[in-house]
């Protein structure tokens, strides 16, 4: 078995440090290390989105980044999205709109609008259909989920993180 | 009864609408917070004490036989816990089982999911191992030796059915017209409907046409994978937690598998990202199980993507014909159908549903329909969303569009002469009770896409229509008043697509709740009674009808509660708007709140519970429009605009309604545009992954707009209809006849893909 290796990082707001093996990826070490299940496994190669998470100030595939490689950097999951002092806009516009159905693929677009809207506050339908489609989604066909985007950008979303 | 046409309404609002308090609002649904918040445990969140990881070891060959397999060296592997192949499976003779949409042999089950003597397709399941990470699991199942006497595979239906092609199961014998015959054969069964004379029929007819159609195999392409995660107690009992779209079915099967009493067996459904249909059939949680019986600790499996691909799912590649007859007037008169559908690995395509989908919409006195089920060597299929009618609609939905063109008709208004109503029998011999077929023409006609013009070169409008009969099935229900005046919902239905709030909303309804004062959850085996499958697009119907007659029990309960207190009769009591009223001193009353505080005192805790086998199935229709632009340099197709209308009976809450549609309409989109397995030579899958079955992304469509069409199914105390499968019938027919339009070509074959326009436009 190959040695583990020492990482430090931040997740969410918090300083983290945990060992892994090097050929982990981040999303592993998230949901079977951290305990943080709330980015899904839907293909394992960069495909679907359902694992988002921004590392630093950029939108990410969890399962194509290694856990090592977040040593210095910082992370932030869907279960950093809401505070403690309620939803985040775009969760809040995703219920209104019933922007979901078996919901497993939502965290990863939650965190995918979220970094949208972030770097571009007012985005048209097509920016947002150009973002989103990293993000697979079966059950909804899309319409409700864009939406959401878009009326979250209204209601002005706010940029912080 | 009164009919409405609702039309998509983007507010999300809380009116009140047909009478009713809290049907046909839009509530936030119950489960939301907890899935936009990563928050819901799905099955690969399960994380047990001292959990082990499962991986399959499967076959590289579409064909072959097992000469040997030898699994020494994944056993050497520090880490590794258990192996296990179908050895450790006990033996099963043939026995049939009913899964809810669908029947299956539990000998070809066994055998599907974990390969005896032959494997039947690229990716057949041989062997597995768990062991302490998932990666030593993945080098453990490397390490294993499978010796194979490699077979010519079978890959199409029609080469299939020829004499003299290699078989798949040289003991299966065809079944025809009901009756077991000798011959030896891919072909399972032949089965007909039948209906007036075709040949007198078509003597009567001055137009008709007679065309063919392939469709390719695509697959459910839920975005969670197949999990499951076993624990094999000491006592002999055994847990599972899993993906499924029904917890009991799940349970009977792996109880038949590994010949344990039912009751030995518990299941717990997790959060499902997706199902489809392709959640139903047991593919890992019988081996999970026998890998945790020989480790002694749990174990979880979960697929890889491309293990989702070649390991379960798809819907059947077909081959169709269909002949159709109408006269100068514009009358159908003559229908005749072949249909030849691939099973997969074994027996049991939806070859029957589609006999019966095929011309269901058309009141056609006379009909013929002949339905092939084969073999050939690709994944055993499973049921997807209106399973075998949307094959069948590409070709009967393309043929009814070209007669109407050859008769200079409107194509809706062809339909709106033909179009099946009250008493009008199908071909397979039921009558329609009351339908809203002809509703949803008159809704697309009437709609603002039909009239609008459609300007540019290369542009073109298709419309095109569906049928699925639906199911009913049994559910049950249980209802907890809580000391502070609000429920708790308990069911068996898996909760795919919003059915936590449609069931909630039709108890509070009855008690005059809000719905967020219903808190519905979803059982497990061992909490709730018996339910069948989140299938058949029937959740919402009968779960629903759990839910309603499990608050009318706590009603009746509640009513003798206040009489108890009023030292009255409970017929002295009348309830409305949560609110009881003394009949004998009207200005007494009590809320529903009030008698809940005190149920302590009146007799201890009201539970309310049904358990529901309803007839009165309200089957489904829709017509939806369609606008394309094709590039005839690329052949590619762009969705300019779609227009989905359905008769939903009642929606009991319109935006997972639409949701329905819209999601329903989308997977038509990827079926008839970009979806289809692809195999070399050897019959290996080529394509399994998300970037190479490319399913339909946001920057592929339109918004999916929605008529909701209300005509209530009798059936029904609240008239609904289920709603989640139709929507998928209609896109690919009417794609193609909007491509028709726009590039003056029929095409006949799905995917209709860039190269296949080209091809077609003579550019390829």
């Amino acid at each position: 078995m190959s040695k583990k290796i020492h990482v430090h990082t931040r997740i969410n707001g918090e300083e983290v440090e945990f060992l892994c093996e090097p050929r982990q990826s981040l999303l592993e070490v998230l949901r079977d290390e951290l305990g943080l299940t709330g980015a899904k496994e839907g293909c394992n190669n960069g495909n679907c989105g359902a694992c988002n998470v921004v590392l630093d100030d950029r939108l990410v595939n969890s399962c194509l980044v290694l856990a090592v490689e977040v040593e210095g950097h910082e992370v932030t999951t869907v279960e950093g999205v809401a505070s403690s002092k309620g939803l985040h806009p775009i969760q809040q516009k995703f219920l209104e709109h019933a922007a979901l159905q078996c919901g497993v693929c939502t965290p990863g677009f939650i965190v995918a609008a979220k970094a949208l809207l972030d770097r571009n506050p007012k985005p048209t339908e097509h920016q947002v259909r150009h973002w989103l489609a990293g993000n697979l989604c079966r059950c909804t066909g899309y319409d409700k989920i864009v939406r959401a985007v878009l009326d979250a950008s209204a209601c002005g979303s706010p940029g912080q993180k | 009864m009164s009919n409405t046409v609702r039309s998509t309404t983007r507010t999300v609002s809380k009116k009140k609408t047909n009478g009713y308090q809290v049907i046909g609002t839009r509530p936030i649904r119950h489960d939301g917070l907890d899935k936009v918040t990563g928050r819901a445990l799905y099955g690969a969140d399960v994380r047990l004490s001292g959990m082990l990881h499962g991986r399959i070891l499967r076959s590289p060959h579409a064909h072959a036989i097992i000469k040997s397999i030898d699994t020494s060296g994944a056993e050497a592997l520090p880490g590794v816990k258990a192996v296990v192949t179908a050895r450790d499976l006990p033996a099963l003779s043939d026995k049939i089982a009913d899964l809810g949409e669908g029947a299956v042999n539990l000998r070809d089950l066994s055998t599907n999911v974990l390969a005896a003597g032959k494997v039947l397709y690229h990716g057949h399941a041989v062997a597995a191992v768990a062991a302490t990470s998932p990666h030593i699991a993945e080098e453990a199942i490397q390490l294993i030796r499978v010796g194979y006497e490699v077979l010519q595979p079978v890959l199409d239906v029609r080469a299939a059915m020829k004499p003299g092609v290699p078989l798949l199961h040289p003991t299966l014998t065809m079944e025809s017209l009901g009756k077991k015959t000798n011959r030896v054969s891919n072909v399972a069964s032949h089965s007909q409907m039948k209906k007036g004379d075709v040949a007198r029929g078509f003597q009567k007819a001055d137009v008709v046409l007679e065309r063919e159609f392939q469709t390719a195999t695509v697959h459910q392409g839920y975005i969670e994978p197949h999990n499951a995660t076993a624990q094999w107690n000491a006592d002999g009992s055994v847990t599972v937690w899993c993906s499924t779209q029904g917890a009991f079915i799940t349970r009977s099967q792996v109880a038949e598998l590994l010949k344990l009493p039912v009751s030995r067996v518990r299941v717990v459904p997790m959060e499902i990202g997706g199902g489809f249909g392709g959640k139903i059939q047991v593919y890992i949680e019988p081996v999970a199980a026998l890998l945790s019986r020989a480790a002694g600790r749990p174990v979880q499996i979960t697929m890889s993507r491309a293990e989702v691909f070649m390991g379960t799912g798809p819907t059947p590649g077909s081959y169709i014909r269909v002949k159709m007859g109408a006269t100068g007037e514009g009358r159908l008169v003559a229908a005749e159908a072949y249909l030849a559908y691939e099973a997969g690995a074994f027996p049991g395509s939806p070859v029957g549903a589609g006999a019966m989908c095929i011309f269901a919409p058309y009141n056609i006195e006379n009909v013929l329909i002949d339905a092939y089920d084969v073999v050939v060597n690709k994944p055993r299929t499973s049921a997807y969303r209106a399973p075998g009618a949307t094959n069948a609609a590409m070709a009967s939905e393309t043929v009814i569009d070209e007669l109407a063109e050859q008769l200079r008709m409107d194509p809706l208004d062809f339909r709106l002469k033909n179009g099946a109503q009250e008493g009008d029998t199908r071909a397979d011999g039921p009558a329609f009770a009351r339908i809203g077929y002809l509703e949803t023409v008159q809704a697309a006609k009437a709609h603002a896409h039909a009239s609008a013009p459609l300007e540019g070169r290369c542009r073109g409008r298709g419309v095109a229509s569906g049928f699925w009969m639906n199911y009913g099935g049994q559910s049950s229900a249980v209802a907890n008043v809580n000391p502070d005046g609000t429920l708790t919902l308990v069911e068996g239905s898996t909760d795919i697509g919003g059915t936590r709030a449609s069931a909630a909303m039709q108890a509070a309804e009855v008690l005059g709740l809000r719905a967020e004062e219903v808190r519905p959850l979803v059982g497990d085996t061992e909490s709730i009674g018996y339910t069948e499958v989140t299938g058949g697009s029937r959740t919402t119907f009968a779960t629903g009808w759990a839910a309603y007659e499990a608050a009318q029990d706590v009603k009746r309960q509640m009513i003798e509660r206040a009489a108890k207190l009023w030292e009255i009769t409970a017929a002295d009591v009348d309830f409305a708007d949560a609110t009881f009223t003394n009949r004998k001193e009207p200005s007494k009353k009590m809320t529903f709140k009030e008698v809940a505080a005190r149920l302590g005192e009146t007799g201890g805790p009201v539970v309310g519970r049904a358990a529901v086998h309803p007839s009165g199935v309200g089957v489904a229709f829709a017509t939806h429009v369609v606008d394309v632009e094709v590039d005839p340099d690329t052949g590619k197709v762009t969705l300019l605009r779609y227009t989905a209308v359905q008769d939903a009976g009642r929606a009991i809450h319109p935006s997972y309604v639409e949701g329905q549609m819209q999601g329903g309409v989308v997977q038509g989109i990827g079926w008839a545009l970009n979806e289809e397995y692809a195999y070399d030579g050897q019959g290996r899958m080529i394509n399994a992954s998300f970037l190479d079955y490319r399913m339909p992304t946001s920057l592929d469509l339109p918004m999916i707009d929605t008529v909701i069409v209300e005509v209530p199914n009798p059936g029904h105390p609240y008239g609904v209809r289920g709603v989640g499968e139709v929507p998928i019938v209609p896109p690919p027919a009417a794609i193609a006849n909007a491509i028709y339009r726009a590039i003056g070509v029929r095409m006949r074959v799905l995917p209709m893909s860039p190269r296949r326009i080209l091809e077609a436009l003579g550019k390829a």
